[in-house]
């Protein structure tokens, strides 16, 4: 059994961000990178399955990124994927163009399942799960905090805003991670070292065969400042006679 | 339309509102099973198209999409709207993947300019607003309930349509999901994305017991929702319906009242549009007053037993 997880490289958000000059994107001058949050629980969660119900798993990262994504498919190695592959590509992509890519990979790898972010914490669309679930027409479960493998198929728990939903699907499908899914660990020392070696397959969008068309374009960026200037007060009682001077507490 | 099977989901409205907004043409579409009380709120504010049949029982993604793409091809659909939540992030997403891919989530504003939409949509956790065109039709967009009213309602209602039966060929719905169950979290309190006063806890607090007698006590007397940070959700003092946050619910109640809370960038992104924000929290230099329109430096264990009994005695 395959498992894929496509690994999104994205700006630390512990850190300031600036815009470029032209103001339609983000300083990349002093940016540092890290595999986005979600990716990382999919990669724990492909390692888990591995590990406990699909010990023939094969656990691939795939990235779409500049060359220098190689580094955060190196992290998807040190935690313990089978093999990474690159999709070299520099410039903007948009979730529409991801999921061509990614079904790209996938029919030429057919892989059992897709586990991946339910979203990027860069542009936070929360879209690509759901775009290639419906390109390939196959089932998703979208907000995963459960997996479990029954008979044929995958019993999934669901976060939604009206509580824990249950579904099942068959196989192959997509399943987009939420946080609750797992912790991902951290990799040893030495299992990131043997990953500086391991070898990083790669290919372009040219020989998947996929020419990008674009379906969003950025015009523009503004940084959110906060507006809003605080009033400290002495006591619980000041705080209650503001509240009820702008009237939301009676 | 979102609905849970009894009624429109609140907010639900927002979407028509920012479709209205661009064009005299809107639908409102309904589907699901006994749409009948839906079908009739929604021709308050819209005419309605419903989609009613036993196999659209449950919110299943593979087969809602495929109806509303099925119907949105058949009536020339440009744009496609729904209110930002989880059920539209999984069922109109994939919709759009069925439609080309043109979509916009979680917008927060727009403007027509040179005849082109453009729309303006938080990312990096609301660090950044972004303005965006998409190219292709049809359009989908989800809007944020905070940021679109819905239309008012009408005196008389409008038109109710159910689909042409052969909007969709029940022998070719996707059958590979299963729905199983929903654990409805049900409480006395209202909702969080509903309430107009939300009060909030964060990892202040020790266990759910005094979670629920500080957040929640100071809640009743406010007759407020009760939300929380991500740590209590991860330490498991709190169910994660109440997550605030990028990754949780996005709430603009008129107050919001953060208490024992830093002010992560991930939790502002959820609550920074509200009309009021006050905190509480022992450390002077806590984030979370950068954002707060009040702040009172202080213990939550102290404070927030003062301003429920303040608030008791005063009724
Ligand atoms: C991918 C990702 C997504 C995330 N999504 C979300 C999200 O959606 N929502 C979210 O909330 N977080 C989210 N987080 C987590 C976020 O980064 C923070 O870790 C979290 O918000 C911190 O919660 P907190 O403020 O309760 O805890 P802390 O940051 O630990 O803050 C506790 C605060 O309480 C104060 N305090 C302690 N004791 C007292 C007392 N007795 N009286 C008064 N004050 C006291 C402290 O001074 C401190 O300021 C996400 C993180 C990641 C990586």
């Amino acid at each position: 059994m395959k498992i894929l997880v496509p690994c999104k490289r994205v700006p630390d958000p512990d850190q300031k961000l600036r815009l470029n000059a032209e103001t339609v994107g983000i300083d990349p001058a002093a940016l540092t990178y890290i595999l986005n949050p979600f990716d990382a629980i999919a990669v724990e969660e492909a390692l888990r399955i591995r590990e406990t119900a699909h010990p023939d798993a094969e656990v691939i990262a795939v990235s779409i990124a500049p060359a220098e994504g190689e580094a955060d498919l190196r992290t998807a190695l040190a935690m313990g994927a089978d093999r990474a592959l690159l999709i070299e590509h520099n410039g903007p992509t948009d979730p529409w163009n991801v999921a061509r890519l990614l079904a790209a990979v996938i029919e030429h790898e057919q892989p059992t399942l897709v586990l991946m972010g339910k979203q990027a914490v860069d542009d936070d669309a929360n879209q690509t799960g759901q775009f290639l679930a419906a390109q390939l027409g196959w089932p998703q479960a979208t907000f995963a905090s459960q997996i479990e493998f029954i008979d044929d198929g995958l019993r999934v728990h669901r976060e939604t805003d009206l509580g824990i939903e249950v579904i099942r699907t068959t196989l192959p499908a997509i399943v987009t991670a939420d946080l609750r899914l797992n912790e991902p660990r951290y990799a040893s020392l030495p299992s990131i070292l043997r990953a500086k070696k391991k070898s990083i397959e790669q290919t372009t969008p040219a020989e998947l065969g996929v020419q990008l068309e674009p379906r969003v374009r950025l015009i523009g960026m503004e940084l959110i400042n906060s507006q809003r200037h605080c009033e400290k007060v002495e006591t619980a009682s000041n705080l209650l006679a503001k509240l009820r001077e702008t009237e939301v507490v009676e | 339309m979102e609905h849970d099977g009894t009624a429109l989901r609140s907010g639900s409205g927002a979407a028509l509102g920012f479709a209205r907004a661009l064009s005299e043409d809107i639908t409102a579409f309904v589907l699901g099973e006994n749409l009948e009380a839906m079908a009739g709120e929604a021709a308050k504010l819209a005419p309605v198209l419903v989609a009613d049949h036993p196999a659209l029982a449950a919110p299943v993604a593979d087969r809602w999409a495929h109806v509303i793409a099925e119907v949105a091809r058949a009536q020339n659909a440009e744009l496609i709207v729904a209110t930002s939540t989880t059920w539209a992030k999984d069922i109109v997403g994939r919709a759009a993947g069925l439609l080309g891919g043109a979509m916009a989530s979680d917008v927060i504003g727009h403007e027509m300019v040179d005849g082109e939409l453009h729309l303006r949509r938080p990312m990096f956790a609301g660090a950044v607003n972004a303005t965006i065109v998409l190219e292709g039709s049809p359009k989908i967009i989800t809007v944020r309930p905070s940021a679109y009213d819905a239309p008012t309602a009408a005196t008389t209602p409008f038109t109710i349509e159910a689909v042409a039966t052969d909007a969709f060929d029940v022998e070719k719905l996707p059958n590979a999901t299963q729905f199983e169950s929903l654990d409805r979290k049900t409480g006395a309190r209202p909702d969080v994305t509903e309430a107009r006063i939300v009060v909030s806890g964060g990892r202040a607090f020790k266990n759910s017991e005094d979670f629920e007698q500080h957040v929640g006590g100071l809640a009743d007397a406010l007759g407020a929702a009760t939300g929380s940070s991500r740590a209590l959700v991860d330490a498991g003092i709190t169910p994660n319906s109440l997550q605030v946050g990028q990754t949780g619910k996005i709430v603009a109640p008129e107050l919001y009242l953060a208490l024992g809370i830093s002010g992560a960038v991930q939790h502002l992104a959820g609550m920074k549009n509200s009309r009021v924000i006050a905190a509480i929290n022992q450390d002077p230099d806590a984030p979370i007053f950068e954002f707060a329109d009040y702040g009172l430096v202080g213990d939550v264990y102290e404070e927030v037993p003062r301003l429920i009994a303040e608030l008791n005695s005063s009724q």
